[in-house]
């Protein structure tokens, strides 16, 4: 018997080598991110100029989303909008001067499951918050070819008729805080009363308008906090 | 990174690409050097395997991977993370004075670029905009940057749609002048109908209606009473913004032009000009919003496509003139 028989002929052998053989990549790329500091404790930070002309240091403040905005990242994540939108700038000229500055990790800190996408049919959305009005994502996401008529996108006119009645809403945020998304406890107890009544279509306006606007337009460069003066960091 | 994990990612890349090399060496050095005939022995559905050496191509090309990743380690920061940052920053000392990183590349593509494209963007910038607009290439500059930009609401050849103004027509609501267009792109516009449907009948929405559509030479089919029953109520209603001829705030030398009340006397109809439309847009106010593109695009960027839309609105403006005018 050659050698390599041993491994064809034994299943469990072979999954255990190959869970071996691929599992490099991940515990020396990832792994170690998971005790980066400032990537776990969300501790970035910008310099703003005021109107004085004087630099200020701001943390960046990521917060979780807000019960109408997770039932619209949930309707995000049911209609498949990941598959043609990437929520991924990466740091190339190219994409932060259509886009805006490129994705930290740090704004994908409360995001369960992430929604980077790998695959751009229409453009990143990651920072596409406050860039166009809400009236314009009705209007877009019903039909969109009345607003952009060379779009391929499909129209989601069923979203303005649903109803949320926000029953399990409390329930997701639950179980979001079980894995570290810091909901306060009257966050969750309100969470129904803000969502029931509202449309599936407000519910994803609401969410498509806070991706990305944790960094303010304009800055260039978001750094750890540490590698900026912290006795000025404001909250 | 901590010692720790800088070890760690150490030992486990070499440890891998030490089993690698094995693997493949190990194996090779057990097979046969030369093909042959000879089967491995198992069949499958009647398809056999020759006990064949690996190809010298597929060899050589896993050697060559080998030797790639070999290569990138030492290049860029990958065996000793945040100790050894890799050859490529210590030959490119000037650009990479911390080691490379791929932030360090992106900052210096920036930069070069900047210093490429600044001057030329500057001056731009330093040129009024109705002088800027008989440069042919800072109008198709600022074309570019419209249909990357705008038209994904004002449309690929800025004609508009329904709640999103037609920028192709010399039809303004904030103003035509080169300061005014430049403004609502940097700072951005509202446009703000309040709702009228608590403080008027029913009768009377229909009445206004009717005046308002009357106004731009609608056939309305109106009664002489209702339309002078809807030019009442519009002189104490609507007339504070829309001025009391109609022509909207940017034609009013006594209202502000920020306001952005549309001329109501043209046919040029932002919301729809039937009759169910009007009235849901007296009943119901409306509220249009152009979001400031300063710190989006940065004011170069924005000085760029202001002379665009002034471009468009002075091509606008010159054809009106050399054709006939429509009955107004």
């Amino acid at each position: 018997m050659k050698n390599h028989d041993i491994v064809e002929k034994n299943v469990g052998l072979m999954v255990i080598l190959i869970i071996v053989a691929i599992s490099f990549g991940g515990l020396v790329e990832i792994v170690p991110l998971f005790f980066d500091k400032a990537l776990t404790e969300n501790k970035m930070a910008y310099e703003q100029k005021l109107t004085d002309g004087k630099q200020e240091v701001v943390q960046l403040a990521v917060k979780p989303y807000s019960a109408l905005q997770l039932e619209g990242r949930d309707i995000y994540i049911r209609e498949g909008c990941v598959g043609c939108h990437s929520q991924m700038i990466r740091p190339f000229r190219a994409e932060t001067e259509r886009y805006g500055h490129y994705s930290l990790g740090a704004e994908s800190v409360y995001d369960h499951p992430f929604l980077w996408g790998s695959k751009r049919t229409g453009p990143d959305l990651a920072r596409v918050g406050g860039r166009y009005s809400d009236e314009w994502h009705r209007a877009h996401l019903i039909n969109p070819r009345d607003v952009v008529p060379e779009s391929v996108m499909p129209a989601y006119p069923f979203l303005a008729e649903n109803v949320l009645d926000g029953k399990h809403t409390a329930a997701k945020m639950e179980a979001l805080r079980k894995v570290g998304v810091p909901y306060a406890d009257d966050e969750i107890s309100s969470a129904a009363a803000n969502v029931a009544g509202k449309t599936e279509l407000d519910a994803l306006v609401a969410y498509l308008q806070v991706l990305g606007t944790y960094v303010p337009r304009g800055i260039r460069g978001v750094k750890p906090a540490s590698a900026l003066p912290t006795e000025e960091v404001a909250e | 990174m901590s010692n720790f994990w800088t070890g760690w990612v150490f030992v486990l890349t070499l440890t891998c690409l030490g089993l690698i090399v094995w693997l493949l060496f190990a194996t090779r050095r057990r097979q046969r050097p030369t093909l042959t005939e000879q089967t491995m022995g198992h069949s499958f559905d009647g398809i056999e395997e020759y006990d064949n050496p690996l190809p010298q191509w597929w060899f050589y090309l896993f050697v060559a991977t080998i030797v790639f990743g070999a290569a990138y380690l030492v290049l860029y920061p990958g065996i000793l993370p945040g100790k050894f940052n890799g050859i490529l920053g210590l030959v490119a000392k000037e650009q990479y004075p911390e080691g490379w990183s791929s932030t360090m590349q992106y900052k210096n593509e920036v930069k070069r670029i900047d210093e490429q494209y600044g001057p030329i963007f500057d001056q731009y910038t330093s040129t009024p905009i109705p002088e800027l607009a008989q440069n042919e290439a800072a109008v198709t500059i600022g074309r570019r940057i419209f249909a990357n930009n705008c038209a994904i609401c004002h449309g690929s050849a800025a004609q508009g749609r329904f709640g999103f103004p037609n920028l192709s027509d010399n039809d303004w609501l904030f103003g035509s002048d080169a300061d005014a267009i430049k403004k609502s792109l940097l700072e951005g516009r509202r446009g703000q109908m309040p709702a009228w449907g608590q403080f008027m009948s029913n009768q009377e929405v229909t009445n206004v209606s009717l005046y308002v559509r009357a106004l731009s030479g609608i056939d309305t089919k109106a009664s002489e009473d209702q339309l002078a029953k809807g030019k009442e109520s519009y002189i104490g209603k609507c007339a504070a913004c829309h001025g009391v001829e109609g022509r909207g705030s940017y034609l009013n030398a006594n209202i502000s032009n920020d306001i952005g009340a549309p001329n109501l006397t043209d046919d040029i109809w932002l919301y729809g000009s039937a009759q169910h439309q009007v009235e849901y847009t007296i009943r119901n106010g409306r509220n249009g919003a152009m979001p400031a593109w300063k710190d989006v695009l940065g004011e170069n960027r924005v000085h760029l496509v202001a002379t665009y839309v002034y471009s468009l609105g002075q091509k606008a403006k010159e054809a009106e003139s050399t054709t006939p005018t429509q009955a107004k």
